[in-house]
């Protein structure tokens, strides 16, 4: 069975592929997480995983971007993190002067070069 | 303001000012429509939307397919199966790769939004809106607010997170190919710096840092490794590390040694 872009069929195949693969792991996390004690070794050992895991998709995502941000060179993308966040430290953790910074500086240094 | 600004303050706030029914803790999770991360999140959902024109969905399936997958990365890859004319099974396949990332966020999110009161439905509700910004945003502001009202918080973010997400899909659908290239780019580059902003903004504790420090490091070698795996194995690994690395100081400590 493929996708079928007509009525119907779309959205069975979306419910199938797209809701249930990914619901079902929320599910399993709502299952272990009742039963899981937070000062207790085995959720602190969860919570290092999740965050390890976000902060490995923050390198991927500037390291090896999709779409729109490949055509933007390697050191742009470094350099407009870098300020990013020195911006977000040096404004007392100012969390929209990091993300607009960065951003920012991304797009001046593209117009400029 | 920074945001930091107004979690200390909330923090500090007295009982008068802190809300008191759950439907006043609804409403305050609502306020996040109007933030950095949803502002974020609105940039990225755009992408999406634009995305999903390319590859054949129509409006009303990517509007669709947002509310009940409420996961970027993921909808990224179904659609992406979905226009190589994968099957339905290749697809699930792939997508739950993708999405094994939800468990470990559940599974330590789901301690803080449940009460004393089990509420099967309400809790399926919560886990439902568990992604990467709600998970980030209910790490910052549910510890300081009372047990008993963040379900209903968490719940109030999660409804605005999704209304933010089907707007931008909606608008990136709709706007796709006039949005300038620069400006493409520069949507997309926000979230990964929000990411780890906002991580380092909520770690708690040395464990955290070693975590962000060890998962920057190792996801460009497993990437390159264990291409498909990377993200799964960057988690495991790094995460094992500066969990087994945060049991040293304290055990030294006890010892009578420094801490």
């Amino acid at each position: 069975m493929t996708f079928g872009t007509d009525g119907a069929g779309g959205y069975l195949a979306i419910l199938l592929a797209g809701f249930l693969a990914t619901e079902a792991w929320r599910w399993l996390g709502l299952a272990v997480g009742s039963r899981l004690d937070v000062a207790g070794a085995p959720f602190q050992w969860v919570r290092a995983v999740a965050t390890a895991l976000v902060a490995g998709l923050v390198t991927r995502m500037v390291l090896f971007p999709a779409g729109a941000l490949l055509q933007v060179p390697l050191g742009v993308r470094l350099g407009a993190f870098a300020g990013g966040v020195a911006l977000y430290f040096l404004l007392r953790r100012n969390l929209a002067a990091g993300v607009g910074g960065g951003a920012a500086l991304l797009i001046a240094a593209q117009l400029v070069r | 303001m920074s945001e930091d600004s107004e979690h200390r303050r909330r923090r500090e706030s007295t009982p008068a000012t802190a809300a008191r029914s759950p439907r006043a803790a609804f409403a305050r999770g609502l306020g996040v429509a109007v933030s950095v991360p949803a502002a974020v999140l609105f940039g990225t959902a755009l992408g999406f939307g634009a995305l999903a024109r390319d590859g054949g969905f129509t409006l009303a399936q990517a509007a669709f397919t947002t509310v009940i997958m409420l996961a970027l990365p993921n909808q990224v890859v179904l659609v992406d199966q979905f226009a190589r004319g994968e099957t339905v099974a290749a697809a699930a396949l792939a997508v739950a790769l993708a999405a094994m990332r939800l468990l470990p966020m559940t599974v330590t999110l789901v301690p803080l939004v449940q009460g004393e009161r089990r509420r099967p439905l309400l809790e399926l509700l919560a886990v439902h809106f568990v992604a990467i910004t709600t998970w980030i945003e209910a790490n910052r502001r549910l510890p300081s607010v009372a047990p008993p009202l963040r379900l209903a918080q968490h719940l109030g973010l999660g409804t605005a997170i999704t209304a933010v997400m089907l707007l931008g899909t909606l608008g990136g659908y709709l706007l796709a190919g006039s949005v300038p290239p620069v400006v493409a780019a520069a949507l997309l580059f926000m979230t990964p710096l929000y990411f780890l902003l906002s991580l380092l903004a909520t770690s708690q504790a040395r464990m955290d840092l070693a975590a962000i420090a060890l998962g920057c490091g190792l996801a460009p070698v497993l990437y390159v490794l264990a291409p498909g795996f990377d993200l799964l194995a960057t988690g495991l690994l790094g995460g094992t590390l500066a969990f087994v690395w945060r049991g040293r100081p304290r055990a030294r400590a006890e010892g009578g040694d420094r801490p």
